[in-house]
């Protein structure tokens, strides 16, 4: 259910290093910070938190930041070598040769059976996963589930005809569809209800990790330039086409350590949306596309390899911490 | 992708994977069981396989037992 506190700007983030620090500074009136130093780690904390923040401006801002600096040419400056540090980064780590977007789409369709190497968290949580840890996971994946598909909805403008079309036909079910209570973030919140976590948006970024900021970076960097739209589209596609037998293993999950309806439901929705969600971002919006703009192909390619790539860092983070028994998250 | 009154309806038929329906669609099994979908465009299994049929699940996919990395983190949308 909605709560109108729920839906108020957040606190600005702890920061983590130099960098983030500048950035909350900046936000509160201080110069932004000139340069990025070179020893700053593209996926560390300190720079996903910082350009996690810069981006938080253009969802629902802060609590005290006035709404107008989203704007701020020298703020988007800052972003600006900030993101591009980001994007090196992955260009360098995730190659795009030698396949093309069908193959690398078609790749991510089939199925395991099982996950003998020990690197997939859906199958660990539907395995041998305890409440803590689902309520832990639930807790990082809020960052983006809070506001699901809205970085997405940024590349409408830039698609035409029947990527368009199926596009916002996806996103009108994200968006519940013309009804407020089924919007996938509201389902999303239930679920957090039901594990007993705060549902207020941008509650559990300080306990984040780097590895889970960069997944949702990874969506506002695509979905914010038009020039990445062929990566926005090749991102959506991934998720949508692994999204269904990852959803079940999680319903599973949460059966199994007894979980409430609620957030049973935000997955087994999940299961059956994204089997439909999957073929019409498959069949319109990628081959839409790259009919009517066939040189976007490695950048889908990207877009899909990229996600692949920061998920399966994320994956290593959150499976490290909980075969020791650790949390998963940061500490205060 | 509404069905429009003035015009059939369309189901995209493919050789491995569910029939692509323009919802709302009304599914009536043998039993005479009626399943009902509201969502804009409906996935029926035509393979048998899913477990939420009449509606696909993505069960219809080759299956590997497979080594190497996982393809299914992504999270959802
Ligand atoms: S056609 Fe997809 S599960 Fe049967
Ligand atoms: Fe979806
Ligand atoms: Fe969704």
């Amino acid at each position: 259910m909605t709560s109108p506190s729920r839906h108020r700007p957040p606190q600005l983030p702890a920061p983590r290093g130099p960098l983030s620090a500048a950035v909350r500074a900046a936000l509160l009136g201080a110069p932004p910070p000139q340069n990025i130093p070179e020893d700053s780690p593209a996926y560390g904390d300190d720079l996903q938190l910082a350009l996690y923040t810069l981006y938080e401006l253009h969802y629902r801002g802060f609590r005290d930041v006035p709404d107008t600096l989203e704007w701020d040419s020298a703020l988007l400056a800052c972003r600006a070598a900030l993101e591009d540090r980001f994007l090196t980064a992955l260009r360098e780590d995730v190659p795009t040769t030698g396949t093309t977007a069908t193959a690398a789409l078609d790749e991510l369709q089939v199925e395991p059976t099982a996950d003998p190497d020990g690197t997939s968290v859906s199958f660990f949580l539907r395995d041998e996963g305890t409440l803590d840890q689902l309520r832990e996971y639930a807790a990082l994946r809020s960052l983006y589930h809070l506001k699901e598909a809205d970085p997405h909805a940024w590349v409408i403008p830039r698609l035409h005809g029947r990527a368009k079309a199926g596009m916002v036909a996806v996103e009108f079910d994200e968006f519940g569809a013309g009804r407020p209570d089924e919007i996938h973030a509201e389902l999303f919140a239930d679920l957090m209800t039901d594990l007993k976590l705060e549902t207020a948006y941008g509650h559990y970024v300080d306990a984040a990790p780097a590895e889970a900021l960069a997944t949702v970076n990874l969506m506002s960097l695509f979905g914010l330039h038009r020039a990445l739209r062929g990566a926005l589209v090749g991102h959506f596609a991934a998720v949508e086409v692994t999204s269904s037998p990852g959803s079940r293993r999680l319903a599973e999950a949460l059966r199994r350590v007894g979980a409430g309806p609620a957030a049973v439901r935000f997955y087994t929705e999940h299961v059956e949306a994204d089997a439909v969600h999957e073929q019409v971002v498959r069949q319109d919006v990628v081959a839409g596309l790259l009919e009517s703009e066939p040189e976007l192909d490695a950048d889908v390619v990207f877009g899909v390899r990229a996600t692949t790539y920061l998920e399966e860092r994320l994956a290593a983070r959150l499976l490290g911490a909980w075969r020791q028994e650790a949390t998963a998250l940061r500490g205060p | 992708m509404a069905a429009a009154a003035d015009r059939p309806r369309r189901i995209r038929v493919q050789r491995d994977g569910p029939l692509l329906i323009e919802g709302p669609v009304e599914v009536v099994d043998e039993h005479g069981e009626v399943t009902v979908s509201d969502r804009f465009e409906v996935a029926v299994c035509t393979c048998r396989r899913s477990r939420l049929y009449p509606w696909c699940d993505t069960s219809h996919r080759r299956r590997e037992r497979r080594t190497g990395t996982a393809a299914d983190e992504g999270g959802r949308t």
